[in-house]
């Protein structure tokens, strides 16, 4: 389990985050929801010292560490445990996708150039870019970095994968590779969170549910509990609004789940 | 003009060329080398905000970029060694023009690193790359490249620049003219000849800056 607690961010007079606790089971995909601008991303980039919280603290079961520690071991120690996906994908713009997904390996890790190499050539494969490991972020689409980041976050092992709406910056015509590619992850056992707008997908991929608004958590629980049967109204009202037709169980769709 | 003057600035073109190329292209070459270190060191000391060392980087700058070029070689060349400092006439020029060029590409290059979307950085970051490393790898190399044609101007301008070192007894292209047009006085037809090498200088340079920049857009 990885705990996430009493998480407070405020930027300048507004309060982002109030308080926020969440439990993240290993092996489990955990999607955050909620309306834009409650704090979701935030929160994300909290977590691997993107920003700095005014309270929080984050345990991979090995010790507390607090999220406004400015000491770069605390830092770094966490860093090194959380592969971060973007929702701008944020590929290294000078390096090719198999240096993309490299870099990091060697130099972060300290991992020798050829194996290194090796391990960035099978994360590639894994999405489906073998044949585009020599290409340069600006002759990819949307999508194909988008799997690039993926694979340069999975390629560092890490204990959880943060992913920050990763597909919202996408063309629709390439959300659904995307979107493979992370459920597959899942099925492979990587503990995940994940900010989304997609709600199908959280639905249908995610272990644990949990709806943010205003900084704090509304409700959270599983995907069919908070999709069918959301016990407070704000989260009715959020599903209402954000997509009519998810509220109604769908027959094909609890099929094609888990 | 008559065939005597033709034969002057015929029989000049080597006396005028030969330190363009012993002295004046070197003197350029060296100086530009030195003072874009120098420029990254400060460009890195403020996006970074060192301590103290980004204060001085400032304070460098802002002085460098505010005095003329000329005063500085003065101070360098003829001012200092009534404090016992005497430096010889090419390394003063070398000192001077490599501080000048220092302060001007250092905040070109600022400009072009603080231009690196944040992103970037933030990539680095959550790769767990550490700071120095991701400005070497990463956000330097994206930097150097929008910065390069701006860099390339102040290098051409450098080219022109080092004439000044004809003040501080610095026998380059320009002192060489002037010492020729002492001989044959002729100074109209000369001192254009000799304007003519420095423009043909910079146009060879335009040239490798096109070609150059043709090869830096091959790669991302």
């Amino acid at each position: 389990m990885i705990e996430i607690r009493g998480v407070r961010k405020s930027f300048g007079g507004t309060t982002v985050l109030d308080g926020v606790d969440l439990d993240i089971p290993r092996r489990n995909v955990v999607t955050v929801i909620g309306p834009s601008g409650s704090g979701k991303s935030t929160l994300l980039r909290i977590l691997d010292f993107l920003e700095h919280a005014d309270a929080g603290t984050i345990d991979f079961g090995d010790g507390a560490v607090d999220l406004t520690s400015t000491k770069s071991a605390d830092i770094r120690k966490v860093r090194s445990k959380i592969g971060f996906v973007f929702q701008n994908y944020n590929l290294f713009l000078n390096k090719t996708a198999l240096q993309n997904v490299a870099e990091g390996l060697i130099y972060a890790k300290g991992v020798k150039a050829d194996e290194a190499k090796r391990i960035a050539r099978e994360q590639l494969d894994r999405v489906g870019l073998a044949d585009f490991a020599d290409r340069y972020p600006s002759t990819l689409s949307g999508g194909q970095q988008q799997r690039v980041g993926i694979a340069r976050a999975v390629a560092l092992n890490p204990e959880l994968l943060v992913l920050d709406e990763p597909t919202s910056a996408l063309d629709p015509e390439m959300v659904n590779g995307v979107l493979e590619v992370i459920r597959q992850l899942g099925s492979d056992g990587m503990t995940m969170l994940m900010v989304t707008h997609e709600m199908r997908f959280a639905r249908e991929a995610s272990d644990k549910v949990v709806f943010v608004e205003g900084g704090s958590v509304v409700e959270q629980g599983s995907p069919e509990r908070i999709f069918e049967h959301p016990e407070q109204e704000r989260t009715r009202e959020f599903l209402s609004s954000s997509n009519n037709v998810l509220i109604v169980p769908a027959a094909g769709s609890a099929g094609a789940s888990s | 003009m008559d065939a005597r003057v033709w034969g002057i600035v015929i029989d000049s073109f080597t006396k005028l060329i030969i330190p363009g190329l012993t002295v004046t292209i070197p003197l350029t070459l060296v100086s530009f080398a030195i003072g874009l270190l120098l420029a990254i060191v400060t460009a890195l000391v403020r996006v970074a905000k060192v301590p103290v060392a980004s204060q001085i980087a400032w304070l460098y700058v802002w002085v460098f970029r505010g005095t003329p070029l000329l005063v500085q070689l003065f101070v360098i060349f003829f001012g200092l060694p009534s404090i016992g400092v005497t430096i010889p006439a090419l390394p003063s020029a070398v000192i001077a023009f490599s501080l000048n060029v220092g302060a001007y590409a250092a905040e070109t290059l600022r400009g072009a690193i603080l231009a690196v979307p944040r992103g970037q950085l933030e990539a680095g970051e959550a790769v767990n790359m550490p700071y120095v490393t991701i400005m070497r790898r990463i956000i330097l190399p994206q930097a150097f490249r929008s910065a390069f044609p701006a860099l390339f101007n102040t290098f051409i301008g450098l080219v022109k620049d080092t004439s000044l070192a004809a003040n501080i007894t610095v026998v380059e292209m320009f002192m060489a003219a002037q010492r020729v047009v002492a001989v044959y006085y002729e100074p109209l037809a000369l001192y254009i000849e000799v304007g003519l090498i420095y423009l043909l200088f910079c146009t060879v340079l335009t040239w490798l800056q096109g070609y150059c920049e043709r090869q830096l857009a091959k790669h991302f």
